[in-house]
């Protein structure tokens, strides 16, 4: 199997400038592949899912009956990042991410950025993100966001587009690693022809991370994965992480608030938790504080936080920057806060909840996306190229019953890359989302999740929706 | 360690053990009917009876036949002591577990797991035999990844304590599986057919070579074999040896000096480790076989409610 019947097409490649002309940082991949024997490539796809598959490296399907784990589906065609692109990018995301932590900090305590008028008060409080109890809260070092996954998009003139920001639970990392594990074995000498920089010091820096966090002058700080349980979809990525950590996964029932502190449950009784990556919403944290009826988390565990007795990650309320019109004010942060322009562009986006846009949006259905402000995972979407006239007409109703709830963007022309297909090369429409660490300082791991639409055509990259993965290659200068 | 983790790690072992010692007794009785003389009766039920699953598989099955029992046994689903089922249990517990355990560990249990589920059920009884061994030998493996990259901590004896409890317990079963296996009549005692039975018995727990050697007159007797499985202290599958092996894993857990005891669970094993250690044979055969072992899987259960009240149960704080 060889490119020569790669067609690029009508879109940005993120291998080719033209039918069988190689991108300069993808050459030397190019090549390997197509000097390959027949069928190998496919022999080597096959051997990849099933090193997958007996590594258990699964996701959970809601409500699938099938069986409920899966392999994320999973591509050796990776995608190529060249070392001055991701220059950029990294220096984008550290000043998005400054910006933001700026901002959940200011809005749970002086609120300047309302009363500057940058941001209207309405919108803070009516973002379901937005915990009032956490007003007046101090985490260690002033970081809210200690661990975010920024999703982002390329369009069809090659230009960069920050799509979401996860600061609450990102998942996918996981992937990351164990991708390139499946990589390095399947092209071991690609891999020493081509500079490609590791992504194995992750868990490192998340423990140091988390560890920054602990409180000053405790010895040996217990640091804990917070998981909702072996039934959450991300269950492998939380007990991955603890392990490639060398810490407890622990699950609500394993917590318990006793003499004022956050404790676990012990063969030889209670011990003491000092910092909780916790991959629990933070609807489900704490009983008592929010969600009566959450069986995941721990009653009391709001009390202790607020007291400074144990540390969170991402810290509690970070949620209020999930929330889609929030994301579209990130360009205003930066500039109220950095006093900086944005390196990396937000998609152009459509508030509902002002009119004039609202009438923009309902008369251009069918050139738009339409999001849920608080759905994530490709739900509660609408992409109008690909709608019926019945289904915007549904949606229709739905944005003007509840305007604030929802945000509209342009269709973007995705990016793609060549990917096996029944057995020949196809290009399909890929993102990015990076993980970036803020520590002691803001780290963002060389490369990320690259997601790829394997449905023909189609532009949704997510798993929940039948997505796969890419290996994501950043090269050395 | 968390009270979760080490419940399983715990079970984890004692379902793989349990998975193990399923296929061997299903085997057995594959090889024993082989050698029995024509005219007698395939005995199914003894199998079944010793797991204590009588009269689930009664409910679900009615007639005993060899289909219905390795079925039943090996591949069904709804029967929570099948391989199938017990290899399904423990990669759960291995998957909540997967950061405390070695990644081999899990590798191996998922495709231990794998491999049994895939075995097609129904499959003819001729393909059976090649499956148990595969079975019993995915175990050993299993035994054998967690003995080399696990760090022998307080986890690793937590899995120690359940494998040899469980296996302790499946000894005891097996051995009274020839308590239900009718002889045509009495006259058979001590015949060939009498002796084939305690052989395919012995060879069952891979026994019979280590047992030929052991005994000073190497003859196959029925006190012979109780006497091994039951009391010697080096046969690893042998009942004496499991508890010393689990009562040591204790200690190494609770850190308490082995004779002495801090919890019920020290003091409930101890107690039936130290009465085997002063038993003989000719007490076991006067109290009766099928008794005392009858007693032994009680005392053995009586171990496990302890263990599981004093390290596992999450008691509510008030």
């Amino acid at each position: 199997m060889k490119f020569d019947s790669y067609e690029p097409g009508d879109f940005y490649d993120e291998m080719f400038l033209a039918k069988n002309q190689p991108r300069p940082q993808a050459a030397p991949l190019i090549e390997r592949i197509n000097a390959l024997s027949e069928g190998e490539l496919l022999q080597r796809q096959q051997a990849a899912q099933i090193a997958l598959f007996k590594l258990g490296v699964t996701f959970n399907v809601y409500g699938d009956t099938q069986g409920t784990e899966r392999i994320f589906p999973f591509d050796i065609v990776p995608r190529i990042v060249a070392a001055d692109e991701w220059e950029q990018l990294e220096r984008g995301l550290k000043q998005r991410i400054q910006a933001l932590n700026l901002f959940i900090a200011d809005i749970y305590s002086e609120q300047k950025i309302i009363k500057d008028g940058i941001i209207p008060a309405e919108l803070i409080y009516s973002a379901t993100g937005y915990l009032k109890p956490c007003m007046g809260l101090k985490p260690p070092g002033g970081i809210w966001c200690h661990i975010t996954g920024t999703d982002l998009v390329r369009d069809k003139d090659g230009q960069w587009y920050v799509l979401e920001d996860n600061m609450r639970c990102p998942s996918g990392v996981s992937y990351v690693l164990e991708n390139r594990r499946v990589m390095k074995s399947t092209f071991p000498q690609v891999f020493r022809s081509m500079d490609i920089r590791p992504v194995d010091e992750y868990p490192s820096y998340l423990l140091e991370t988390l560890l920054n966090l602990a409180p000053p002058n405790l010895q040996d700080p217990r640091v804990v994965v917070l998981t909702p349980g072996i039934f959450n979809s991300a269950y492998f990525e939380h007990s991955f992480l603890a392990q490639q950590m060398g810490v407890e996964l622990v699950e609500g029932r394993d917590l318990v608030v006793a003499d004022g502190y956050l404790q676990m449950r012990t063969t030889k009784g209670l011990q003491r938790v000092d910092v909780v990556y916790r991959r629990i919403d933070d609807d489900f944290i704490d009983p008592l504080a929010f969600r009566a009826d959450s069986m995941l988390g721990v009653p009391g565990l709001m009390e202790v936080y607020r007291a400074g007795r144990v540390a969170i990650a991402n810290a509690l309320g970070t949620g209020v920057a999930d929330d889609k019109v929030i994301y579209a004010y990130v360009p205003q942060m930066i500039r109220y806060y950095l006093g900086e322009d944005q390196i990396l562009a937000n998609v152009p986006t459509y508030l509902c909840w002002e009119p004039k846009q609202l009438d923009y949006v309902l008369n251009n259905l069918d050139k738009l996306v339409v999001k849920a402000a608080n759905e994530s995972g490709g739900y509660g979407m609408l992409v109008g190229t690909q709608a019926t006239p019945e289904q915007r007409q549904e949606f229709a109703q739905k944005i003007q019953a509840n305007p604030r709830n929802y945000i509209a963007q342009p269709t973007l022309c995705l990016s793609r890359v060549p990917t096996l297909v029944d057995s020949h090369f196809a290009g399909c429409h890929v993102d990015l989302r990076p993980y970036i660490l803020y520590g002691k300082e803001i780290c963002v791991s060389p490369g990320g999740l690259t997601r790829v639409a394997l449905k023909r055509g189609s532009l949704v990259v997510n798993s929940s929706q039948g997505g796969g993965s890419k290996d994501t290659w950043v090269l050395r200068e | 360690m968390l009270s979760r983790v080490a419940d399983s790690i715990y079970w984890l072992n004692r379902y793989v053990e349990r998975a193990e010692n399923v296929a061997r007794f299903v085997d057995a009785n594959l090889t024993l009917i082989l050698d029995s003389p024509a005219g007698i009766s395939q005995q199914w039920e003894p199998l079944v009876v010793t797991t204590g699953d009588l009269q689930a598989f009664q409910n679900r099955y009615g007639e005993v036949t060899a289909e219905n029992v390795t079925q039943f046994l090996t591949f069904d689903p709804a029967n929570p002591n099948s391989i199938l089922s017990c290899l399904q249990v423990a990669r759960e517990n291995a998957r909540s577990i997967r950061e405390i355990i070695s990644s081999e560990m899990w590798q191996q249990i998922n495709s231990f797991y794998l491999m049994v589920k895939e075995a097609s059920p129904g499959q003819p009884l001729s393909k059976l035999h090649d499956f148990y061994t595969e079975v019993k030998l995915s175990s050993h493996l299993f035994a054998g990844v967690m003995d080399a990259t696990m760090t022998h901590n307080e986890g690793w004896h937590f899995g120690q304590m359940g494998r040899h409890l469980e296996r302790a317990d499946k000894t005891s079963r097996i051995l009274d599986v020839k308590y239900y296996i009718l002889l045509p009549s009495v006259k058979y005692v001590g015949t060939t057919l009498d002796e084939i039975q305690w052989m395919a018995l012995l060879r069952s727990t891979s026994a019979y070579e280590m047992y030929r050697k052991r005994i000073s007159q190497h003859r196959i007797t029925p006190t012979g074999v109780a006497n091994f499985l039951i009391l010697d202290r080096d046969f690893p599958r042998a009942i004496r040896f499991c508890l010393l092996q689990a009562e040591r894993s204790l200690h190494q857990i609770t850190g308490t000096p082995p004779g002495t005891w801090s919890d019920p669970v020290e003091r409930s094993l101890g107690r039936l480790r130290s009465e085997l250690d002063y038993l003989t044979i000719e007490d076991v055969v006067q109290r009766g076989l099928h008794e005392f072992l009858n007693d032994l899987q009680t005392q053995l259960n009586h171990v496990g409610g302890k263990i599981f009240e004093t390290y596992f149960a999450l008691h509510p704080i008030g």
